[in-house]
């Protein structure tokens, strides 16, 4: 090995990109961060980030950071997903587009992976973290300085995604990089390298959060709170965590083998040597399919508390939810291969997960009519966080039927890796997923910001989003009926194919409007304030976060709140339930900040990068300074700083 | 004191938590090996390369260090810190020759060309026993670490919930050791 070999592994001046789109995407980034970091000097606003933000293990402090991740990923993602939309509604007949072949297929594989990994999950938990310990009634999460280890690792797989931009190149093998492409043979440069770790290591982090929150839920409700009168957030991440706690390990497994074929050149999934290529296809969807209700059940936990809180009612059929998140957790095991009927498993084992796939649409159901029966005769407010509900029914539901349609494998013969699914697909997570957290988002952020979110410009957004979505997703329904499979570069002018593709191009910048929308939307509320303030109780809520003042305090309760009734807070304005019989005022231990959780997320990053470019030192260093971080961290005695209630200013309810 | 019986309550649920997603962990691993076992590719068959008294030494020396794991932890119970270091070193050494045993068991199949590229039975097998392998070092940096904790602090409080969580940890590995065993060794040779 030669000394620029051993120092720089396979680095070396040919990495950088070769074309005009990547420079634009890497020249942009670096451009914010720039003006960022130059903000930051000039308002002399370091110190307050390092020691508020950064350091932090309030959750939700935490929670905001993995919003603010989210979103600029979502930025990410969402341009891919526009140059996709480009590219094929430019490129058939003698048009080749805007976009080499090689290139789309890096930009596909990166739109999926970044929008299931480092978006869907980062508003997930910045959601988790943010609403979860407040409607339990607690002050922290279980292990708070796990909870900032899980948010930096999460950071560092995000960073190494972007690495890839102007550091070699992505996966060119889809979201989940089947094998054999996969495979050193078929993919020979670093993308799937970069894909492996960048899901390795925020994977990891996913999985810490799981233990995290289950353990929160279980052991630090409030007191009083019995299992059913848990508010059906908690419930819905219940459900979730669990299912993390038990898929994410698998993905762990599949992506260290995949990494020890192409590394080590293990046989376990190549073509030759006894390998089995099916049986990654097995175990990514042992993970993946729980995956999407990973995803899906804390948004239907924000539905829950949204209608409830929007209609002015308890919510409908409480058991039968709890009921029903359960039996999705359940099921959610049982479906994995109607993700690849066609690997040819046979009539009878397909026969099964078809069945299968068609019972779980039951306990969703379920969900959809108790949500409205719990508006019939409510008094409804169409504020923001009800529109995207609203929007989430009619679609989500549509949505469901086609996947019904695709649970049938004879049926799935024709349809599947065609743009049928893939608009099937789009139509769960981004009505269910995105609307749902983005529901979420307007409805928590007056408690952590202290002002709510503009109403006129959200209400712009929504329909912008909603037609763009229908515009955009509709088209690809018929496009698939008519034989369009997925992930097409090119195709001839004579298919007619290319007004639909220019129709979705359309709606996919209508959903960019609405985007747009979006950040207009925080910046004038930012601007506005004084005028949007809200108050402890801006939305007439049910549940304990209502409680405690906006922005909620470090210390979130001044008192810890016992809890009597379903809805705690909604039972006390009523009378209901009593004030809380105060627990003794005594002391609030907060955990003290640390800077640790960041230290292991750059090791990590380090160790990643290490590994993607066989820099087999700094993937070792990497290492071991993850290894002395947990050492450090798990032999300091002294993590917690007291504060006297005493010493508390007085509340403003 | 109900304080801290509740809080050491919440960091054991969240460590067998964890536990448990070690478990599914390996799981997917003994699924692949299960599948991959018959995928010799002309390469050495499992009962060519596995030596039945080799396996049970190391299962016998794993089992004796978890019985020392145990009796740590009974020490600090009667409060006896010089007990507690010197099960905890037993533990160490019986820890550190299994995992010398496995690397030169690994040595020895990779010296006769039965590496883990030469075919998928044998990179499942590497695999499977090499991430037992690690946890088991793993588990050694950490009592190394404890052991110098307990050494400067005594038997305080963290280091007392310490030891319980890694003595749990420890036996974790054991039974998936025995899993080993079971499936790979002794189902391979006969």
């Amino acid at each position: 090995m030669s000394m620029h070999a051993f120092i720089f592994g396979e680095l070396s001046w040919s990495v950088f990109p070769h074309n005009a789109i990547n420079w634009g995407g890497v020249l942009f980034m670096f451009a914010c961060t720039a003006a960022l970091l130059a903000a930051l000097t000039y308002y002399r606003r370091w110190g307050w980030l390092w020691r508020e933000w950064l350091t932090s293990l309030d959750p939700k402090r935490i929670g905001v950071m993995y919003l603010a991740v989210a979103l600029v990923m979502l930025v990410r993602g969402g341009v891919d997903a526009l140059l996709m939309r480009a590219q094929q509604a430019a490129s058939t007949g003698a048009s080749q587009g805007i976009l080499s072949a090689n290139h789309f297929q890096q930009i596909f594989s990166a739109h999926g992976s970044i929008m299931i990994f480092f978006v869907a999950m980062g508003l997930m938990f910045g959601l988790i973290n943010i609403a979860l310990p407040l409607l339990l009634g607690s002050r922290d999460v279980a292990f708070p300085f796990l909870n900032s280890l899980s948010f930096w690792l999460f950071v560092a797989g995000a960073a190494l995604v972007n690495c890839s931009l102007f550091l070699g190149d992505f996966s060119a093998a889809g979201w989940l990089s089947y094998p054999p492409l996969s495979e050193l043979a078929y993919s020979p440069t670093v993308g799937v390298d970069y894909w492996i770790w960048a899901l390795q290591i925020g994977g990891i982090g996913s999985l810490l959060s799981g233990v995290n929150f289950l353990t929160t839920i279980v052991k630090l409700r409030a007191r009083g709170m019995r299992w059913m009168q848990m508010p059906m957030f908690a419930w819905c991440t219940m459900g979730s965590m669990s299912l993390v706690v038990f898929a994410f390990p698998i993905l762990t497994v599949t992506l260290a083998l995949l990494w020890l074929d192409r590394t080590l050149g293990m046989h376990f999934f190549t073509a030759g040597g006894g390998g089995n290529m099916m049986m990654y296809v097995n175990l990514i969807w042992a993970w993946g399919h729980p995956e999407v209700y990973i995803l899906i059940l804390p948004a239907f936990g924000v539905f829950s508390e949204v209608v409830a809180v929007f209609s002015g009612k308890k919510l409908a059929g409480y058991t039968s939810m709890v009921l029903s998140i359960w039996a999705i957790v359940f099921f959610s095991w049982l479906v994995w291969l109607h993700h690849f009927f066609t690997m040819g498993a046979g009539a009878d084992v397909n026969a099964f997960f078809g069945i299968m796939t068609m019972i779980i649409a039951i306990p969703t159901g379920v969900k959809i009519f108790n949500w409205l029966f719990t508006m019939y005769r409510g008094r409804i407010r169409l504020v923001t966080p009800m529109l995207w509900f609203m929007g989430f029914v009619v679609l989500f539901t549509l949505g469901g039927v086609t996947g019904v349609v695709l649970a049938e494998p004879p049926a799935d013969y024709q349809l599947h890796n065609s743009l049928f699914l893939v608009a099937h697909f789009h139509t769960m997570i981004v009505s269910g997923v995105l609307f749902g957290y983005f529901a979420g988002l307007t409805y928590w952020f007056p408690k952590i910001s202290g002002f709510r979110l503009d109403e006129s410009l959200g209400r712009k957004a929504f329909w912008c989003w909603l037609a763009g979505f229908i515009l955009a997703f509709g088209p690809l329904y018929v496009l698939g009926l008519m034989g369009a499979t997925r992930r097409l570069d090119h195709y001839p002018a004579g298919l007619g194919w290319q007004p639909l593709f220019a129709l979705a191009g359309a709606g996919a910048a209508l959903i960019a409007l609405g985007f747009a929308f979006q950040v207009a939307q925080l910046l004038r509320s930012i601007r506005d304030r004084e005028l949007l303030r809200a108050g402890g109780d801006p939305w007439e809520g049910r549940t304990l976060e209502w409680s405690v003042p906006s922005p909620a305090p470090s210390y979130s309760f001044a008192q810890l709140p016992v809890v009597s009734a379903r809805d705690e807070f909604w039972a006390r304005k009523q009378g209901v339930a009593v004030e809380p019989a105060a627990l003794p005022a005594g002391l609030i231990e907060l955990p003290r900040n640390s800077a640790l959780g960041l230290a292991a997320g750059a090791a990590a990053l380090a160790a990643g990068f290490g590994a993607v470019w066989h820099i087999w030192w700094l993937a070792a260093l990497g290492l071991a300074g993850g290894c002395a971080v947990i050492l450090l961290r798990a032999f300091d005695e002294d993590t917690e700083t007291v504060l006297p209630a005493a010493a508390l200013p007085p509340l403003p309810l | 004191m109900n304080e801290r019986r509740s809080r050491d309550s919440v960091t054991v649920f969240g460590f067998f938590t964890y536990l448990m997603t070690d478990f599914v962990l390996f799981a997917a691993l003994f699924a692949v090996y299960a599948v991959m076992r018959s995928g010799t590719f002309g390469g050495p068959e499992p009962w060519q390369i596995f030596d039945a008294r080799f396996a049970l030494a190391e299962t016998l020396i794993l089992l004796a260090s978890s019985f020392t794991a145990g009796l740590a932890l009974l020490a600090a119970r009667r409060n006896s810190q010089l007990g507690t270091l010197a099960a905890l070193g037993a533990t160490f050494l019986a820890g550190g020759a299994f995992i010398a045993l496995e690397v030169s068991e690994f040595a020895r199949l990779a010296g006769a060309g039965a590496g883990p590229s030469r075919s998928a039975f044998l990179s499942a097998f590497f695999t499977l026993v090499g991430t037992h392998g690690l946890h088991v070092a793993l588990g050694l940096l950490w009592l190394l670490a404890l052991g110098i904790a307990l050494a400067r602090r005594g038997l305080t409080e963290g280091n007392l919930r310490k030891l319980a969580l890694f003595s749990l940890f420890w036996h974790f590995l054991d039974i998936v050791w025995i899993f080993i065993f079971t499936i790979v060794y002794l189902l391979g040779i006969v």
